[in-house]
């Protein structure tokens, strides 16, 4: 008597053919709301009522004017911070030191904020923007050079090299450049010339001109990857080194300087932000957004389209989950719990859109 | 009860993978004592078959009966517990162990047989105290098969075991596999050489577009019958070897010497010329230096001693990229196919603009021609593609095969080096190809030709030169030249030169 095969030896997985690209964002979709609901299930637990509780956060978000611009002001370096680190993954060059070259640009632009401050201000902002590209992108070349001339791992070089700056600005507020008249260890603020204009969004109201800075940079960024010889190169390099090599392109030049571009707009983010909303370098200035923008790239899939949209709904949700935070006193570890569920199903359910499980049938006897 | 004399009997077996359906309800009986050629061109879903019965894979629909029973197969182990060995075409062996500790390696205490007693069951000498990296590549199949035999397998599976080897390799090989048959063991034995299957095989299996077509004995088979089988319709089988006027020599290879990363010598005063308008065939087994000498040509690999002429004039230590100006193309395909000189995940117009993007003035980047060229290449060379906007890796290999050849053929070279252009085609696809090269050669193009199957290189080539680790042991007009001849200089045992007659 031949016997059957039990359920679970049936149960196998399956390559899916191409979904449509409709189908596809249904399932990303899925994945956002199964996010939310097990988020829900969760504050549940916590006591609380989770309809309400995600509407306080889109208010907090969405609300008000004022909130609406706290959320854009949040978007401004996430946005920028991911379009930089994505240029480097597109050539799958793993960079992780969006934090480190964020801070170095920030250094960068402060030390002419607070030595030079002399200048006209439209000039002293330019030389600091100038200056934070410079010091972002060299902060990045660092493991560039290092990986094509030695070949060392460019994913702990770039996670490395972050905590040498973070502290070093550690350091500077502890010491040279530490504020003589605060009674606690910081930095001065910026005089006036040393500050961003800010620009009115219709409906919003002023925010500093970053916004404009990060609207240009979504175009530019897409014109360079789609449209530029550079942009063909480092996609090429990114896809199969060897077949670059054999079309005569020279790598080690395209991996530096697309790690100098990457870098040197992760830069200008620290620039933006000092000079923008902080108004002073704190050692905050990252604030872990280099990370972020890790994650922000892999779900808008690198492209800058995406990223825009992406970089706006992380910031909806950080927003939304501080709003939470004091409106309901719930711990802040809760929003870095409910960010978590929502990457961790969201970059799941890329596993269903090219697989499914399936059940095996049984051939009649 | 007596002992069923079906081993294995596949019924309604079906796998796909998305909307590509590997196997189609496959019916497949293979018998106690003989041995079973699974034939089909590459992509008729020969290996899909063979891996869902070794527990690689799992059916989606149809079971499969083992002496009679149906069973469950979830992993290699399960296989091997059902008497199941598969001889993959990459051998998994550790290189430091000796055949010994290889044989033996995750067999626990069980294990039914020893090695020594199955060689001697089989009259083999094998040393088995032998380092794996001291073998030779047959060596090292030989000790893959004593693992399979030792865990008690009498199901035997060889994914195209005879790519790698001589043809003197090949003989023994199959002396080996005749005395398993003998002992009642089961033989399935996948390939795509219609010469091994009318050699080896008592019946034949033709797997096409994933559907078994038939099985019949081999020895009512002949070579035609199968290849209408096997390609679905009828195929001239011959090569032409076209006339075209020789010229000058274009290329000359002068005691070229490559070591590679980890100091072995991959080239040793290598040293050929190539002159336009004829074919020079490389032929050897694989890893015999074929890849270095590709890359050095091409200024890929750096070279370290001797020199490379070009019309004279010394290439060797120029950049990838100035050897390509001066018209040296290399079309090489590597065994994933679309590991050097296209890129897979992009379209076609974005492959084509590889080599001539930087010809374009400015920053950016226009498109426009390559999508031009795209569009009549796809016409010309007859490409099988549903638009140009698909990424290239979705074609089929004939298909990637046409894009990266009339790429190359597209920048009129002097000198086109190929290797491997057939690797993985079906015969139609493969025709196809040679007319391609063909005509390079009537142009007066000098065209390096490094083909693994010895029967297409002598009736396509005008000269072979066999390589065999790293050295030229010969280099022979193909109009007097031998398969056996080749095959003896391939594995090197014969000193070189003497009878080189060229």
């Amino acid at each position: 008597m031949p016997e059957r095969a039990t359920l679970i030896d049936r149960l196998h997985v399956v390559q899916r053919g191409e979904l449509t690209p409709a189908r596809t964002w249904a399932y990303r979709l899925l994945a956002v709301l199964g996010a939310l609901v097990t988020g829900g299930l969760l504050l549940l637990f916590l006591g609380l009522n989770p309809f309400s509780v995600y509407a306080t956060m889109l208010r907090g978000a969405l609300g008000s004017a004022g909130m609406q611009k706290e959320t854009i002001k949040l978007m401004i370096p996430l946005c920028l911070a991911t379009l930089g680190v994505a240029l480097a993954f597109k050539m799958r060059f793993w960079n992780i030191g969006g934090e480190g070259q964020i801070c170095a640009g920030a250094i960068a632009a402060s030390y002419f904020a607070y030595f030079h401050n002399g200048l006209p201000s439209w000039l002293l902002l330019i030389v600091m923007a100038v200056a934070a590209i410079l010091a972002g992108g060299l902060w990045g070349l660092i493991p560039a050079y290092f990986k094509t001339r030695f070949g060392t791992n460019e994913t702990l070089f770039t996670l490395m090299l972050n905590y040498i700056v973070m502290y070093f600005i550690t350091y500077l507020r502890e010491g040279p450049w530490r504020n003589p008249e605060g009674g606690f260890a910081a930095m001065p603020r910026f005089t006036k010339q040393a500050r961003l204009p800010e620009v009115p969004i219709p409906g919003v109201g002023n925010v500093h001109i970053g916004w404009i800075v990060m609207l240009v940079m979504v175009v530019a960024l897409f014109i360079y990857l789609r449209h530029t010889k550079q942009g063909y190169e480092l996609t090429v390099v990114g896809e199969n080194e060897m077949t670059a090599r054999y079309a005569g392109m020279p790598v080690k030049k395209i991996v530096m300087r697309t790690m100098f571009i990457s870098a040197g707009i992760c830069g200008l983010v620290g620039m933006l932000q000092v000079s923008g909303p902080d108004r002073q370098l704190t050692d905050a200035v990252a604030n872990g957004r280099g990370f972020t923008a890790v994650s922000v790239a892999w779900l808008a899939r690198l492209s800058p389209g995406g990223i825009l949209i992406v970089s706006f709904l992380f910031s909806v949700l950080q927003k939304g989950c501080s709003m939470m935070q004091t409106e309901y006193r719930i711990p802040a570890s809760m929003s870095d719990i409910l960010q978590g569920v929502i990457l961790f199903f969201v970059l799941g359910s890329e596993f269903f859109i090219r697989y499914r499980i399936a059940l095996r049938k049984e051939a009649r006897a | 009860m007596t002992e069923p004399t079906t081993a294995i009997s596949l019924r309604g077996l079906t796998k796909a993978f998305g909307p590509v359906v590997a196997n189609d309800r496959i019916d497949l009986d293979v018998h106690r004592g003989e041995i079973l050629a699974l034939l089909g061109e590459n992509g008729s879903g020969k290996t899909t078959l063979m891996n869902m019965l070794s527990g690689i894979y799992q059916p989606d629909a149809g079971s499969i009966l083992i002496h009679g029973k149906p069973v469950s197969i979830r992993s290699p182990k399960d296989a091997i517990d059902l008497g199941i060995g598969m001889i993959h075409q990459h051998f998994k062996l550790v290189d430091l162990f000796s055949a010994r500790e290889n044989i033996l390696l995750g067999q626990g205490a069980k294990g039914g047989l020893s090695p020594d007693q199955v060689c001697a069951r089989l009259g083999l000498k094998v040393d088995l105290d032998k380092k794996v990296y001291n073998m030779s590549v047959s060596e090292k199949q030989t000790v893959e098969i004593l693992k399979v035999l030792t865990r008690g397998a009498d199901v035997l599976i060889l994914d195209e075991p005879t790519a790698v080897l001589t043809p003197q390799e090949i003989e023994a090989l199959f002396d080996i596999l005749r005395v398993m048959k003998q002992e009642g063991r089961a033989i399935v034995i996948i390939t795509h050489k219609l010469e091994e299957v009318m050699d080896i095989s008592d019946r034949v299996a033709v797997l096409h577009k994933g559907k078994n077509v038939g099985a019949i004995d081999t020895a009512q088979a002949d070579r035609f019958v199968l290849t209408e089988m096997m390609v679905g319709r009828r195929v001239d089988l011959d090569i032409q070897r076209v006339p075209a006027r020789v010229g000058d020599t274009i290329l000359d290879v002068h005691q070229l010497c490559v070591t590679g990363s980890d100091g072995h010598q991959e080239l040793q005063n290598v040293s050929f010329t190539l002159r336009a308008g004829e074919i020079l065939g490389i032929a050897g087994v694989a890893g015999s230096g074929q890849k270095a000498l590709c890359e050095a040509i091409a200024g890929l690999q750096e070279v370290s001693g001797g020199s490379i002429l070009l019309d004279g004039k010394r290439i060797d230590g120029l950049s990838p990229r100035e050897i390509i100006q001066r018209g040296v193309s290399l079309a090489f395909i590597p065994e994933d196919r679309l590991g050097m000189g296209l890129v897979g995940s992009m379209n076609i117009p974005d492959n084509l603009l590889l080599k001539s993007y930087r010809d374009q003035d400015g920053a950016f980047l226009s498109r426009k021609e390559a999508r031009e060229q795209a569009r009549e290449m796809v016409q010309r060379l007859d490409i099988a593609t549903p638009n140009l906007t698909i990424p290239v890796r979705k074609l089929s290999g004939g298909n990637v095969q046409k894009v990266l050849l009339g790429r190359e053929i597209n920048l009129s070279p002097r000198v086109l080096i190929t290797a491997y252009p057939v690797r993985g085609l079906d015969i139609g696809a493969s025709m196809r190809i040679y007319d391609m090269l063909n005509e390079q050669k009537q142009k007066g193009v000098g065209v390096l030709f490094i083909g693994e199957d010895l029967d297409v290189l002598l009736s396509l080539c005008d000269r072979i030169a066999v390589l065999s680790s790293g050295r030229v042991r010969a280099i022979v007009d193909s109009r007097f030249a031998t398969k056996q001849l080749l095959g003896m200089k391939m594995t090197g045992l014969t000193t070189d030169k003497e009878d080189a007659y060229a």
